[in-house]
Order: structure tokens, then sequence, then C-alpha cells
């Protein structure tokens, strides 16, 4: 025997945005705080140790902000002109920066003054940075070479004049002490190795390279230039994986989340996106106001910091995660009686009497199962149902269509209740998945309140906003013929173009190669 | 060497079950009911056919217990004979001959030797009586019955317009049978011969006019129950008197009452109709009433079981329903469901077999040949019915499966004046449930009605080969595709979406079809059959040969499968050849099915030609057929379907060697579902040999079970006095108290009448605890009452000195009672106060 059926409540595929595990995740910031810098913000940095500071390289100093300040809680500005590239050691104790004037200087968090100095390049140095294993530095600058230094001493051990070209962007492996990329703007990436005199591996980019990144397994190395980033697999002698090209602009940096799961790129675009390191797929994307220069994620993904061109530094927090706030404890019964009986297993000449599982109905389906047609009209135009889910309120409605009874339950309303259904319809009918039963319902209303169409000056306005809505729509759908129209005979002309084109290119294959031939 | 016997056309499916009221053996483990030419009989407990009895040779009419032996049944069919069977054994006992057509079919227990048939009037049309038909008890299996004589005249055909009153008990008044007709009521009293009429005032309303449809008899008092076409029930009491009579009315139905019934005792009234609802009423009063809703299909007929406990509702579509006495479902026999209009077409499940067609509205029942019974009903719609004439509801058009019954698509629809309301439905063959899942809904796939669609039959293939494609009447026609969930990290699901959309022409879509290998595929649009390459969906060839609209197109299979046939509506059947692209043969044949052997090349058409339909079995590759059977039947066919065997037959004639694969089925305009067999009756009818059991003596309520076995308890104990049988306390005692908690709380009674059952049980389980103790005892007691019987006896010989007989007698009494005197001491201790109140 068949129980009552609820009505079904069409759930329309969401169109446009898909909903996935990646948009949550990264919508899950709140709403960013803006700091304005002196200057273009060229490097992001933040330290690898709690509270997990981060350094701003903007102008010519160097901030240094606390996890949630929205104050520097420190400043480095003894530059006489503007610092670049200021990145954290592993310990997150000292802090090296590059210059413009060409030298590099190291500083220690706590303190004010550089500790060392180091002077060699001939131009600004863009990139430097710490080596794995804590006691060394490289550097690149705009003299062409990527050199070599050792904090102790402060001196240079190795200097590669191998680019040929700005060297803009470099990056240390994690994996070996010994090993650091480069990349120029010469359209190379070059991997060194301290032990050898030259570059080991050189990697040819296409465009000016802007920034570079090494997988932590050292394995991978992704390198952005241009509109493209592009993914390197080192290990198979820097052999191309993928060519990324979302961006429209240049692409400025590269930063990997914490997990190492996700590739997130920086462009001038104004544009965030974020890659599955797997599939190599845009999972989601930030907006933003103006150009990115530099970009970073704190370690746990709690923050978002970003660089603009305009000298604004973007930051966004993560909301906190939301606690399921524990439900005032009900008086539950004891533990007793709760476990009373759990355990018994029943024997083979036991009787088991089932309890029957209790279907919990909605309101507007027991009113239906009760036939109570202009009750369920009613409960489903409650402002809940009505304002978060309409498509309950147009199936019921066309369930009502459905048993024949939309008419009478329509029928004898008040002004208000007129009001609110006129309201519901003129908002809602032009939706296409509500259209078909909403014209049904609104002939029905204009059928059966034609006789006091002029009594209420409320209803009278509902009817006026139905039919504007209505005439909208009407004209919003002929424009888009209209422009089908002109597709279609573009696309007509189109395809014959290309046919005509084809059967020329099959017919003069031969003449072809002869005259590129004598061409040659 | 059996000569080959001609090929037979069978009827098959099982013909209607409401064709009487059911009738419910006199201990309600049986149902019997009249099924076409046959009667049922059903278990009750499960649900199980347990016999056909077959002897009509028309459809039975009536079906009713004997009321002097519970053991036999008499029916009446259209044939006009009553038959006497013997419903156990299955065994016809007797025969009737009355001669005219029988209607319905009365059987009362006051009357000795007669039953009451409803037979039309001779030399009258539509004009129908109510007589009673004397059986003879000669001797002999075949007697005539034509001592016929008249009780009422005019009465209407239909077995629910007559009812019987005061059986059982009459105090005043007497028997009394009432016959509704129209809006006329009339009573005829047996023992006055007093014929009363009434009659309600004929009104149309909205909802119907409120002439009589059906009337009950209440058991026990002098009221009779009618129901009326507008829904309402009229209870009339006081019909002995002519002008003084007074009627109440019920209304809750808003439609047709279809049968009414008292319950035994005529405390409450049962009344169905199309709502599908049956209604209990109490105490005859409009307000207390109880309903059991959604019974599925229209209730046709209510009967009760004669101990009360079990009720069964007919209804419109072949199925029984049990429902226990506090109105509770307790099981359904469901049959072939014959809706009005099968518009999935005949379609057999690869996986199980079963023939799938229009069940329930919007549902797809999948019929089990073989066993005659429903596999199982799935519903499609998913939504709530509405029992309601008039109203427009979805319905389901399409239904297609998969080569492997991995898949189903199902096409639903309603129609509406503006635009007809579309779904298409994927349902995905789960094997845990074992049930099909609902994968993909499309609405709107097309923008008119769908017509044809077919899956992409390839066996060996894997899934991504599988292709839907519908013809629509919108001109186009659609290539469905399985798409999965690309995104590694997503959770692995296959939907299905629009893969192509060809049309021909701007004309209509009629109808699609797959090549056997999968890679061709024709669409018929109007006059043209076009075939596609099904990969890169690019148009190969056209035909267009006869003028005329495409009916019919499929192609080859096997050995054949270069050929393509079409079937147009000017009566020709076009062979075409795929590698000449030319007309191989044609026939004039006005083709209306056309259907091709999944197993085999060989493709049957059924024609229809002056009102006759023929048979035409036929190999694409050569235009003569392979058998014709001219005149198979009377009716249009609809639909045909090959269902495979499950082992090739042993056909021994080569024309039929068409048969030997997969039988043919095809179902009529009257919804009769007919096969072609080359068996010979005898063969098709073996006898079931099951023994069933029935109980001898009629059935006990528990209650009664426990009095009885008490007292014959108590007797035993009488007659075996002095005899100390041991007893072993659990077998003696236990059922009584088992008895006792397991009758239903409402039906004991009162907790001061089964105190001593109960605690008397308990005594005399001590008393027998152990032979030797209660042997110490006798042995005491005996002493004891020896002592004082002597005395008494010294007393009684001083005063009795001279009656010496007397003294003998009281001696021989006294010797006897010894030991038995305590017995029976104890007995008369023992309170049967009672009692007295039965």
């Amino acid at each position: 025997m068949a129980t009552y059926k609820p009505v079904v409540v069409q759930a329309f595929p969401k169109l446009g945005e898909r909903i996935t595990q990646d948009t949550v995740y990264w919508r899950g910031y709140k709403t960013p705080v803006q700091i304005k810098e002196f200057g273009a913000v060229n490097k992001i940095d933040f330290s690898p140790v709690s509270p997990y500071n981060y350094a701003v390289t903007a102008s010519s100093r160097i901030h240094i902000y606390g996890r949630y300040s929205q104050e520097p809680i420190k400043t480095f500005s003894r530059f006489k002109d503007a610092a670049y590239c200021a990145t954290y050691r592993d310990d997150g104790n000292l802090l090296v920066a590059g210059s413009e004037e060409g030298s590099i200087r190291l500083f220690d968090v706590s303190g004010r003054a550089p500790l060392r100095q180091f002077d060699g390049h001939t131009k600004a140095v863009h990139v430097v940075g710490f080596l794995s294993d804590k006691y060394r530095i490289f550097s690149g600058g705009d003299d062409y070479s990527s050199n070599l230094w050792d904090i102790p001493s402060a001196t240079e051990i190795v200097s590669y004049s191998e680019h040929t070209d700005y060297v803009r962007c470099g990056c240390a492996s994690k994996v070996n002490a010994d090993v650091f990329v480069t990349g120029s703007y010469d359209h190379t990436v070059k991997l060194f190795d301290a032990r050898t005199k030259g570059s080991v591996m050189t990697i040819e980019h296409g465009q000016p390279v802007e920034s570079v990144l090494l997988f932590p397994s050292g394995g991978l190395l992704v390198s952005a230039g241009g509109r493209y980033v592009k993914v390197w697999d080192v290990l198979k002698g820097g052999q191309l994986l993928v060519s990324l090209k979302n961006h429209h602009k240049t692409v400025t940096c590269l930063c990997l989340n914490s997990s190492g799961q996700r590739l997130l790129s920086g462009s001038l675009d104004r544009h965030v996106k974020i890659y599955s390191t797997t599939s190599y797929k845009v999972v989601h994307s930030f907006n933003y106001a103006t150009s990115i220069l530099s970009l970073a994620l704190s370690p746990e993904d709690e923050t978002i910091v970003v660089g603009m061109t305009n000298g604004v530094l973007n930051v966004k927090h993560r909301k906190p995660e939301e606690r399921k706030e524990k439900p005032q404890k009900k008086r539950q019964p004891a533990y007793r009686t709760y476990v009373k009986g759990r355990t018994y297993m029943p024997k083979q000449e036991d009787f088991c009497v089932s309890k029957p599982v209790k279907r919990v109905l909605r309101k507007y389906d027991k009113l239906l199962k009760s036939f109570q047609s202009s009750k369920a009209l009613d409960a489903v135009l409650e402002p809940p149902i009505r304002l978060y889910t309409p498509e309950v309120t147009v199936a019921v409605m066309q369930e009502l269509h459905r048993r024949g009874t939309l008419r009478s339950a329509l029928a004898g309303r008040d002004e208000k209740q007129i009001n609110l259904l006129l309201t519901f319809v003129a908002r809602r009918v032009i939706e296409p998945r509500f259209t078909p039963v909403l014209v049904t319902v609104a002939d029905m209303i204009t059928d059966i309140y034609q006789p006091v169409v002029g009594q209420s000056a409320i209803v009278d306005r509902q009817f006026l906003r139905l039919q504007e809505a209505i005439g909208k729509e009407i004209d919003y759908q002929e424009e888009l013929l209209e422009v089908l129209g002109m597709m279609d005979t573009l696309f007509a002309t189109f395809t014959k173009k290309r046919a005509t084109y084809l059967e020329e290119k099959k017919s003069n294959g031969l003449t072809e190669t002869i005259e590129t031939k004598m061409n040659n | 060497m059996v000569a080959p016997a001609a090929l037979r056309v069978v009827r098959c499916g099982g013909s209607t079950l409401h064709g009487a009221r059911a009738v419910f053996s006199a201990d309600s483990k049986y149902l019997l009911c009249a099924s076409g030419d046959f009667v049922k009989m059903y278990s009750v407990a499960t649900e199980e056919t347990l016999r056909l009895m077959g002897g009509h040779a028309d459809l039975v009419t009536g079906v009713q217990l004997n009321p002097h032996n519970h053991m036999q049944l008499y029916s009446s069919s259209l044939d006009g004979s009553i038959k006497l069977w013997d419903f156990m054994d299955g065994i016809p006992i007797k025969t009737f001959t009355v001669g005219s057509k029988l209607l319905a079919l009365y059987a009362l227990a006051s009357s000795e030797d007669s039953v009451f048939v409803v037979i039309p009037k001779s030399g009258e049309r539509d004009t129908f009586q109510l007589v009673s038909v004397k059986l003879t008890k000669a001797a002999g299996q075949d007697l005539e019955a034509r001592e016929l004589s008249v009780v009422l005249d005019g009465v209407d055909a239909s077995p629910k317009c007559i009812a019987f009153g005061r059986e059982v008990y009459s105090p005043f008044g007497g028997e009394y049978v009432a016959s509704v007709k129209e809006v006329n009521l009339q009573v005829y009293f047996f023992k006055q011969k007093q014929l009363n009429r009434f009659s309600v005032s004929a009104v149309k309303t909205k909802s119907g006019n409120n002439r009589f449809t059906c009337i009950a008899c209440h058991p026990t008092e002098d009221c009779i129950a009618t129901g009326h076409a507008d829904g309402k029930i009229r209870l009339w009491r006081n019909f002995h008197h002519k002008k003084e009579y007074t009627f109440s009315t019920l209304h809750w139905h808003h439609d047709t009452v279809m049968d009414l019934a008292f319950s035994m005792e005529g405390t409450n009234l049962l009344s169905g109709g199309v709502e599908s609802v049956l209604v209990l009423w109490h105490n005859e009063s409009d307000c207390e009433r109880d309903f059991l809703p959604r019974l599925g299909s229209a209730i046709e007929y209510i009967s009760m079981s004669s101990d009360g406990t079990l009720c069964c509702t007919l209804h419109t579509d072949n199925r029984i329903t049990i429902i226990n006495s506090n109105l509770r479902f307790s099981k359904s026999i469901q049959g072939l469901i014959k809706s009005t209009d099968v518009k999935t077409g005949l379609v057999v499940d690869p996986r199980t077999k079963a023939l799938v067609l229009n069940g329930e509205p919007g549902h797809l029942q999948f019929y089990c040949l073989q066993s005659d019974q429903q596999l199982f009903s799935l519903d499609i719609v998913q939504r709530q019915y509405i029992h309601q004439a008039g109203l427009n509801q979805a319905d389901l058009v399409k239904v297609a499966f998969s080569a492997q019954g991995k898949w189903l698509a199902t096409v639903e629809e309603r129609e509406e004046v503006t635009d007809p309301e579309l779904q298409l439905k994927l349902w995905f063959y789960d094997e845990e449930t074992q049930s099909f899942k609902l994968n993909t809904r499309i609405n709107m796939p097309h923008e008119d009605h769908i017509t044809d669609m077919c899956f992409r039959d390839m066996d060996e293939l894997e899934d991504d080969s599988l292709i839907l494609v519908t013809a629509g009447r919108d001109c186009v026609f659609k290539v469905w595709v399985m798409v999965e969930d690309t995104d590694p990290e997503a959770q692995q699901s296959v939907s299905w979406s629009c893969d192509f959309v060809g049309s021909y022409h701007n004309y209509q879509a009629t109808n699609c079809c797959f090549s056997e290998d999968g890679s061709l595929l024709a669409v018929s649009f109007e006059e043209t059959v076009t075939v596609w390459d099904s990969v890169t969906w690019d148009l190969k060839c056209t035909f267009c040969h006869p003028p005329g609209k495409i009916r019919n197109i499929c192609f080859g299979r096997l050995t054949c499968s270069k050929y393509l046939i079409g079937a147009t509506d000017y009566g020709f059947l076009c062979c075409w050849n795929l590698l000449s692209c030319a007309l191989e043969w044609s026939a004039h044949l006005n083709i209306l099915v056309l259907q091709p052997d999944p197993l085999s090349e060989y493709i049957a058409a059924v024609s229809w030609l002056s009102k006759e339909s023929s048979l035409f079995v036929f190999k694409p590759n050569e235009p003569r057929p392979i058998y014709i059977q001219r005149n198979l039947c009377k009716e249009k066919i609809q639909l045909a379907a090959f269902v495979p065997r499950d082992e090739p037959e042993m056909i021994g004639s080569e024309k039929y060697l068409w048969l030997r694969r997969s039988q043919l089925f095809f179902l009529t305009d009257t919804q009769e579902l007919m096969t072609l067999s080359t068996k010979s009756l005898e063969e098709r009818l073996t006898p079931s040999s099951k023994q069933l059991a029935v109980e001898e003596s009629l059935p006990v309520t528990p209650f009664s079970l426990l009095l009885g076995k008490h007292r014959r308890q108590q007797s035993q104990e009488d007659i075996d006095l002095g005899k100390l049988v041991v007893r072993n306390k659990h077998e003696q005692d236990s059922p009584a108290v088992k008895e006792l908690l397991h009758t239903p709380a409402h039906v004991l009674p009162s907790a001061s009448f089964l105190c001593p059952i109960f605690i008397n049980s308990l005594l005399i389980s001590k008393e027998n605890k152990s032979a030797e103790e209660v042997a110490d005892e006798v042995e005491m007691e005996s002493e004891k009452t020896e002592d004082d019987s002597d005395e008494e006896r010294d007393v009684t010989e001083m005063e009795q000195e001279d009656t010496s007989p007397m003294e003998l007698l009281g001696e021989i009494t006294c010797k006897l009672s010894k030991s038995q005197e305590r017995e029976l001491r104890k007995i008369r201790k023992m309170d049967y106060s009672w009692i007295s109140a039965f």
C-alpha cells in the first residue's frame, strides 16, 4: 500500500560557478584589510616561525607587520633608495634585503641596524634569499650576475654571470643546500649548484621570467613570465610539464599554499588564480582592485597578503572555524535508562516488534495530504519559504494546478493576500524555471480578481508592476532573438566560408607546396 | 512422435480478478475469486495461487460457498451453468445447466436446495430477473436445473445491486431480498410475499446523480444500506411499511460508492469507491469513521470473512487487498494491471525477462509471465496520484532498457493545453538494493511529445558506448550520452547530457532504431527514413520509396543485418538493402506492428485487414514469409514483444522454428495479453497436485478454544475418574495459560470471569506435581473418608434397615466413589458460576 508522496520540489542545476570544496575553502576569508604603503609592494615574506609576522618591502622601507596589526610593528628604513626582496631566514631571526644601490643588507629581526652588508653587485639587487644551510645567501642583480655570499665573513663565494639580462627572481632549494635557481629577463631560468662553476641547467621559459618557485620536494619548478605559468620537471632534465595560460597580463608572483596542494599566481590583470597541483586546473580565483606585484600566504593559509602596484597592501584573514556550539544540553534520561535493553540480543523465539519510522512531513505536505489546498498555499506563502525557497512555493502551486484546485486556492483572498501573491508572481515570473507555472497563476489571478480591479490602490499597483515586469521580459526576449538572428547569419556565412576554404585547400594542396618551394 | 499441433492463440497474463465478489473459505485461510473463466483460490497467508478451477466455458460471474457444506463452492458463469466444487481438491462435483446466461449468484442458508441467480428476461433486451433455481439432488455429474421460479423482476444485472437480508434469525419480518435499479429500491419479503417499492427522486447534481449503485443488508437488524452514484450512502429502516419508512444519509465519498459491506455483527459498515479509500463507518453514524487511504485504485468489491477478522477489496487494477479487521493493510495479490492505454509498449526487461509495461498510474510494472504475478512496480512519476476523474496527471509514455538492463530510460508527460510537461528520466540498476535508482532527470528534453526512444544496443562494449536517442515531434532527434564528472577530486558520478541534435527538413521524427552493431542509426521523418553514422553523426543516406508516413522501422539481425525494414501507413512493407541503398522488395500489407526477434533474424509483422489481424513471420532476405497465420484474433493488435525463452523449446515442425528461441506475446486493443503456443490444451493444463489441509470443524475463536479445552479437560477428568494420570505440568498447563495470554485483550471477558480458570489451572497443576505425593495424600484422605463413611454408613444402616434395595444401591455408589468422591468434591468446590453467563 502506498504512503503519501510528498510534493517533489524540482532541484535545478546551479548555473555558473560550481561550488566545490575549493570555493568553500577559499571563500572562507574575511573582508580584506587595506594598508597603504609608500610605494609599490615588491615583496611580502612571512616569517616561518610563529607568530608569523610578515615583512613587506615597499619603496625604501621594510615593514614588519604582526598577524593582526594594521600598523607595522617594526620598520627597517636604512635604505637610500628602494629596498627589494626582504626575506626571512628559516629560523625567522634574520632578514635579508637587496637594494637599488646594489648592496645587500642582513638584519637581525630584533635589531635595527644591519648586521652585515654585502657589496659586490654593481646594479640594483632585486632578488636575495637564504640557502637552506642558513649560512649562505644567494642574490641576483640587474648587472646580470647571480652571486653567492657567505654570511659570517660577508664575502662573495662565487659569482655566476651567465644570464644575459636582469635577474629578477630566484629561489633556493629546500632539499639541497647548494642548489638555487634564478630567473632572468633573458627568458631563461638557470639552476645553479654552489659546488660547480657554472649553471647546472637552463630552462627556456620563453618570456621574461618574473617569478620562480621550487616545490618543497625540489623536483618541480614553476616559472612565471609573460602571461604564462610553466611547470617543469627538474629531475627529468627540465622537461615542460604544463604550461598554464590563465591570466591575460603578465604574471608577477607565485606562491604555494601550506599543504603544497595549491599553487597561487598573481598577475598585473588584478587576479590571483589558484591551481590544483594535481590537475593544474584553476580551482578558484580572487579579484583585486589593482595590478598585483607580490603575494604571500601564511602558514596554515591563515592569511593572504597581496601587494599592489599602487602601494596598497591587501590582507585577508581566514574566518575563524565555525565552532559548532553545543546546543543547550537537554535533560537527557539517565545513562542507565538510555542503555537499557540496547545490548539485548533477541533470542530465536523472540518476537521482535520494530518501531515504525515516523515520517516527518512539511506543513504544506500535511495540508495537501488532507486536501486543504487554500491552507497549503497559505503555508508556502509564509515569508521564509516565499523569500528563500521560492521553488517550494512554485512546486506547491504546480501541484495544486495538477490537482485542479489552484483556482479555488487562489480565490477568496483579501487585499493583503492578493498583494503578497502578486508581489511574488511579479518578482518571479521572469525566472525561466518558474515561468510556466507562474504564468498560469498570473492568468488565474487576473481572471479571478478582474471584477475588483480599481477598488484597491495597492492591488492595482501590483497589477501594474506585474504588467511592467512582463513587458520588460518580452522586450528582453525580443532583443535576444534579434541577437540570435544576427549570430545565425554570422555562423551561416562562417561555415560556408570554411567549407569553401577547405575545398580550396584540398584542391590546391599540390600547387601550394610548389609555391612555398619557389619562395624558398 | 506427436503430430505437430497447429499453433494456437492462448490468452495469458490472467484475467481480471474483479468478476465477482471474492469469498473467504470458512476458516478464512483461503480466498476464492472469479477470474475470467476460472475460479482462483489463493492462500490468505502466503498470497500464493493454490488452485485454478477451470471448467466454465465463459466468464465466471458469481462465487458462493455452499451454506450447508463449507467445503463446497457454487460458481455461476455466463455459459449458463452452475458448478458445485470441492475447492479443497479442485474437483467439480456437479454441474447444473440452467440454460440462460447467469449474471449473478446468491446462496442462502435457509433455502435448502435452491440458489438464486440473475438471468436476462427472455424476449426482452437489458431486462433482468432474479430467479431461484432448484438444484436437484439426483445422482450424476451433469444435471439439468430447469426449475426456475421468478422472485423479482426488473433487477439490475450487476451482482452488487441485490442483497439478501436476515438470513439467520428472523422474529419479525423474516427474510427478504432487496434490489436496486436506477433510482428504485424494491424489497421482497419471502414469508409475507410482499413487495415494497421505494424510490429516491432523481436529482442531478454537479458530482453526479443519485441513482443507486450498490446495496447491502444488515446481518441482524432490519436495515438496508444503499450506495449512490453521488457518493452518498443511505441507511433504510422500517421498510416493512410502504409509507412510514425512514432513511438516514452518510456522506463522505465524493464520487460513486462502488461497494458496501456490513461487518459480521453489523456494527460497522465498510464502503469503498473511486477514491480508493476504504471507509469504515462505526455504528452507522456519520461522524465516527475510519479510513484506509491510498489503496492504489478504485475499489470494485468489498467482502468480509465469516469470522469477521479479515476483509478483502477487489480493485479495478486487478488487485486483491486483504485487510485486517482493525483496518490495517495486510496483504495484496496483484495480477497484471491492465491500464486503459498501454503507452509504453511491451518491453522485455533483459535482466528478469519480465514483461514491462504501464502499471498503476505513474508506475512501471514488471510482470513475470511464467508465474503470472507482478514482480515489482517501479514508481516513475513519484507524485501523489489523485483519484479523481477529469484530472490531468503525469503518466508514463515511453520506456527503454539498455541491452544488459543496467540502464532504464523513461519518459513521462502530462498533457497540458498550452505546452506538455515532459520529463526524461534515466535510471541505473543498483546491484546492492536490486532496484532501479534515479540517475538523471531531464526536464523538457524535447519541445513536443517524444515519439520514440532507443538505446544503442551493444552487449559486449563498455559503458561509454551507451547512447540514448529520442525522437520528438518537434522535428528533431536528440542523442544523449553519459558524461562522467572529470574532476578527480569530486566524487565519481555519471550523468546524461545531450550530445547531438539532428533534424531533417523540419519533418517530425517518428521512429528511431539502431542497427545491431550500433554503427548506424535509422530515424524516420514522416515519409523519409534517414540513416546516420553513429560515430560522426553524418547523414549517410535517405530512403523514401513509397508514399505514406513511416509507421515502424527496424533493422535486420544476424545474417540479415544489411536490411532495413519499414512499414508505412499506406499499407506497404518495404525492405531496403543498406549496401546498395536500393529497395530490395516490398509488399502490400497494412502492418500495425513490426517486431524483430532479438535472438534470431526473424521478424514478426502483424497486419490488420478487414476486421481481423494476421501474423506474418519473415526473414528480411527473402520476401516470402516463413509463416502466415490469418485471423489471429478479431481485435486489433496494438503491441507485440518477443520474450526470450529460458531454454530453446523443442519444436517438431519446421514451420514453427521461429518460435524456438523466443515466444511472441501480443496485446490487443481490449487489453488482452495473448501468446502463440504449439502445445496442446492438455499439456498446458497440468493439474496441480497440492495437498491442502482444511480444518474440518468450523473455526473457533481463541477464547472458545480455551474454553473448549477446559471443558474437554473436565469431561476427561469426569470420565477417567480414579485414574490418576501423571501429566507433565507444562504439557497440561501451558496451553491454557498461553491461550489466555494470547487472546487479544478486547475480546476477553472481564477479569473476574477469567480469574477462576487461571487459578484452577494452577491448582490442577500443583496437584499433579508427582504421582507419589498425590498417592500419599490420597491414602491419607481415603482413610479419613473411609472412617467418615463408615460412621455414616452405620447411621444409614440403622435408619434404613428395611429398604435393602435402596441401601444396596447406595452401597454400590459408595463403593464406586471411594477414591473418586474426593475428585467429585473437588469439582464441586470449583466455581462454575461464570458459565452461567453464556
